[in-house]
């Protein structure tokens, strides 16, 4: 299997995306920001379908569109950027113009569908690279802001006591979520985001009590689900994303009934 | 004579739509327990946040003691979003504030902190407990347990005892008191329990709209509250 390049490239860029996903996901879930992760998944689908509209790589326009609106959501208030009604409302707006974007373009369903869904074969060498790069930055900024990023998304009060910039701490965290996202997207494609951000992180949640000890499970947690659904996905020749988000999918309600049965 | 920790001199913060301390002076020394009293919306939170540096007063200033050294303040705050689902265990919850080294996990130090300071709280049977589950006695424990543990000079305490019950209320000014007599941090207590103020506390502080009133606890009069109330 491993002698395919396009194999060995679906895991190595899949085993860094389940290791950004596993640590971001802890922070998404501290900060109660599923929700949020969601309408940027939705914003990079616009985002690659612009790029493919303008010729670009579709991870560029990702890129392009999900930083700038992780921005302008730091700007706004904490209390509104989580407001659900005002989230929908933004995401069909950018499913929307997805759409628009795709269809000016004039390319057919199937780019809509990798797009939405991942694609394991699409990825060349150099998205390899860039996927790597990416994850790169973003443990890099991880590790610089560490312990104020887990004081605000754990404790957001006491963060603020302490004197901790929060503000700052929010805008950085939106814009590794942006890359985290566009990433992720690569694979599992950007309707099932949430697959690698949320469920790998909730499921974690049911087992440790620990930062530290969620983001080990969390990262092993999608760690399994992508390796195993690429190979899934090899040997049957269905959908990666379909193994991906099943697999998670029991990870998860395993660990709800887990933590039922525990809790007698 | 103890050393003056905090001296507030001629504070005054208003809102763009109205006054909310207005020349308010007052002087906290080392070792001290000053209570602070006043019905809502008074300013007493406002006042901790110029304590804090988070607002700038109009007027006035706050001189911290001594001046070549910057004060450590702990801080538990009156409101904190802590739900059922919160994930955290109570240790968990505590180290949060570690910052001694910049590392993802904990320094050889850093837990001796936090074994330390879990033990002072009584908090070793519970450590592991998610903070989400936990009582709201044992959740007040935490915050002070977090607000200590870098042992602060200065502990301010924003109606920590609000929620609780008789119980509850003495357990965690007891442990405050030991600290404060321990350890001399200072401690500022901001509360509308006069009875537990005058238990507990040296010094009060009553705020009332535009005027202020302090001394040893032992001479506050009831009647000035009423009096404040009424105005
Ligand atoms: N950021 C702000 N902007 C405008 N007004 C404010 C702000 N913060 C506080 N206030 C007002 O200042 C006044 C004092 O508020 P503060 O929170 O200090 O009262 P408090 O004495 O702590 O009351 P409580 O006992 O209810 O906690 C209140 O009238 C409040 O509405
Ligand atoms: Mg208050």
């Amino acid at each position: 299997m491993l002698s395919f390049a396009f194999m060995r490239h679906a895991y190595i860029a899949g085993t860094m995306i389940a290791v950004i996903s596993g640590i971001i996901g802890v922070y998404v879930i501290g900060r109660n920001m599923s929700f949020l992760s969601h309408m940027l998944s939705e914003i990079g689908f616009s985002g690659a379908s612009f790029g493919i509209f303008m010729s670009w790589p579709p991870l560029n326009g990702m890129l392009l569109f999900t930083i700038v609106s992780s921005v302008l959501i730091g700007q706004m208030s904490s209390k509104s950027s989580r407001r659900e009604a005002s989230i929908s409302a933004i995401s069909s707006l950018f499913l929307g113009s997805g759409i628009l974007f795709l269809s000016l373009a004039n390319k057919n369903a199937s780019d809509a569908t990798s797009i939405l869904f991942g694609s394991m074969i699409g990825i060349s060498q150099s998205e390899v690279d860039q996927i790597l790069w990416l994850s790169i930055a973003v443990l890099v900024i991880i590790f610089i802001v560490y312990r104020d990023l887990r004081f605000d998304s754990f404790d957001h009060v006491g963060a603020q006591v302490k004197g901790v910039n929060t503000q700052a701490i929010s805008i950085i965290f939106l814009v590794i979520l942006a890359l985290s996202v566009s990433v992720a997207a690569q694979i599992v494609g950007s309707l099932l985001i949430f697959v690698l951000l949320t469920l790998p992180a909730s499921s974690a949640k049911h087992f440790t009590r620990t930062v530290s000890g969620m983001m080990v499970f969390s990262i092993g947690a999608a760690l399994l689900g992508v390796w195993l659904g690429l190979y899934l996905g090899y040997v049957t020749n269905w959908p990666v994303s379909f193994f991906i988000a099943m697999i998670e999918c029991v990870i998860y309600f395993g660990a709800l009934t887990w933590n039922r049965i525990k809790n007698g | 004579m103890s050393e003056p920790v905090l001296n507030i001199k001629n504070l005054t913060v208003s809102f763009p739509d109205h006054l909310v301390l207005n020349d308010l002076s007052a002087q906290l020394n080392q070792g001290d327990f000053l209570s602070v009293v006043g019905q809502n919306g008074v300013g007493k939170t406002t006042l901790v946040r110029v304590i804090l540096h988070e607002l700038t007063p109009q007027h006035g200033k706050i001189e911290y003691r001594p001046v070549f050294k910057r004060m450590k303040i702990g801080y538990v705050p009156q409101f904190r979003n802590i739900d059922e689902e919160y994930p955290l265990s109570i240790r968990d919850f505590i180290g949060l504030n570690l910052h001694d080294s910049h590392m993802p996990w904990l320094s050889k130090k850093e837990r001796q902190k936090l074994d330390k300071i879990i033990e002072q709280t009584n908090l070793e049977s519970i450590q592991n407990t998610p903070l989400g589950e936990a009582s709201g006695g044992e959740k007040q424990k935490a915050y002070l347990a977090q607000a200590l543990i870098n042992n602060p000079d200065l502990l301010i305490l924003d109606e920590s005892t609000a929620s609780l019950d008789n119980v509850r209320k003495f357990e965690l000014l007891d442990l405050v008191k030991e600290f404060n007599e321990q350890q001399g941090v200072t401690v500022l207590f901001i509360t509308h329990d006069i009875e537990l103020a005058q238990k507990y506390a040296h010094d009060y502080l009553l705020m009332r709209h535009g005027s202020y009133l302090s001394g040893p606890i032992s001479e506050f009069k009831e009647s000035d509250l009423e009096e404040a109330e009424h105005a």
